[in-house]
């Protein structure tokens, strides 16, 4: 589990696998399957989704990748379906999720500080622009801490508007969220400074 | 050796630090006062986060108007909200990161991290996410964070305020055991029991400097008469 709730701790070669080989590995996978047939391309998709298993991934975190995944490709294949034919319709949906999945797999597998370090050593070329890369991937680091501050935050405003009997419409919850975020921010920035993250 | 020398601040025109003299050396010092005496903000000039608008910190003879780098790497501050101290992702990350750049290799990091999460029962939550810990855990957190980098100076700002009873005695224990020097903000006055010394602070000022039991009927009486 990340801050994301998606690395899932365990011992697979994949697991073990450095980040760039993954994400070099779902590039190929990724291009193979776009040139797959459609049955082919179902068949990825299928291997994709058994990986899970085999990965120690419990089944809940397949159908975690799959679900926001599932109107989409249900409103595509009835487009592709009704437009090019159930064959196309067939074939771009599997390679979506095949791409999908295989991604979904390196993401489950991989922690968020092997993925900036990689991240920090792709960046290093920045130098040249003036960009330091330890910097850049501690943004980006920041950015991903701050997904589940922003959604306490607006869990927060949402029950602080219930408890007061008022509906919690997005535009009565967007002024505390916002002001909250700033003061989280600055915290933040005050928490950074003094572990000597200036 | 924290060397305070006529400090004065100021927030938007209202002085929240009143020339400020002071020389903390002790091994355990506590600083108390009502909310709004300015005790936050003499903490934060401690280590530079602060620098004030007249007068001088230094620790070690560093000044933190020039040496503020140098001085955080020596005192080490831990705030009463644990969330907002968190910068990473995962627990263990979030340790890793205080020794980011302090030159030591991968396998004595890990070492030095893994050290550090037992000692505050989070071995166990090494790669879980540092925002579903719970309250205690994560002021655990924010401490282990915080020690891994074996500072000389702990500056704690109310660490217990959103603590159970149970969580407020295991931060306790922890800042007991510590050999460093620690300086704590509370507001839980038996936490102090057994401090070497304690500043009760007012208006921007130090109005009491002595034994822990003086100083807390001290500051029960100011508030007494304030109420």
């Amino acid at each position: 589990m990340t801050s994301l709730g998606l690395y899932v701790p365990g011992r697979t070669p994949l697991h073990r696998a450095p980040a760039g080989v993954k994400l070099a590995l779902l590039l190929a996978v990724v291009t193979v399957v776009v040139l797959l047939p459609p049955v082919g391309a179902a068949v990825a998709a299928l291997v994709a989704a058994a990986l899970y298993p085999l990965c120690g991934l419990p089944s809940h975190h397949l159908w975690g990748v799959l679900r926001p995944l599932l109107p989409f490709l249900a409103l595509i294949a009835l487009f592709q379906a009704v437009t090019a034919g159930p064959q196309v319709a067939l074939g771009v949906c599997a390679r979506l999720a095949a791409a999908v999945l295989a991604a979904g797999l390196v993401t489950l597998t991989t922690r968020v500080a092997e993925m900036l370090a990689l991240f920090e050593r792709l960046a290093r070329p920045l130098r040249l622009v003036g960009v330091r890369p330890d910097w850049a991937a501690l943004v980006l680091a920041l950015t991903v801490r701050c997904v589940p501050m922003v959604a306490a935050a607006w869990r927060g405003a949402r029950e602080a508007c219930l408890a007061r009997g008022i509906r919690p419409r997005p535009h009565r919850l967007v002024v505390p969220v916002v002001v909250g975020m700033v003061r989280s921010a600055e915290a933040l920035g005050e928490a950074m400074s003094a572990r000597g993250l200036d | 050796m924290i060397r305070l020398e006529n400090v004065t601040h100021a927030y938007e025109g209202r002085r929240v630090l009143c020339d400020i003299s002071v020389e903390l050396s002790e091994h355990r010092i506590g600083l108390i006062g009502a909310n709004g005496s300015g005790k936050s903000t003499l903490a934060r000039t401690l280590n530079g986060l602060v620098v004030p608008d007249s007068g001088r910190v230094s620790v070690d003879g560093l000044d933190t108007r020039t040496d503020a780098r140098a001085i955080r790497r020596r005192v080490g501050f831990v705030f009463s909200d644990a969330d907002t101290q968190i910068i990473m992702p995962t627990v263990a990350e979030d340790v890793e990161i205080g020794l980011r750049g302090s030159g030591l290799d991968r396998a004595e990091i890990r070492k030095r991290v893994d050290a550090v999460l037992a000692r505050h029962g989070l071995a166990d939550h090494r790669d879980h996410p540092a925002h579903l810990l719970s309250g205690g855990q994560k002021q655990m957190l924010a401490l282990a964070s915080v020690l891994v980098t074996e500072p000389d100076v702990l500056v704690c700002d109310e660490p217990t305020t959103l603590l159970d009873l149970r969580n407020v005695r295991v931060v306790e224990q922890i800042l007991r055991g510590l050999p460093q020097q620690v300086i704590l903000l509370t507001h839980h006055l038996d936490v102090l029991d057994g401090f070497d010394r304690v500043l009760v602070m007012d208006e921007g000022r130090i109005v009491f400097d002595g034994d822990p039991g003086e100083a807390v009927d001290f500051y029960v009486g100011l508030m007494d008469r304030r109420s």
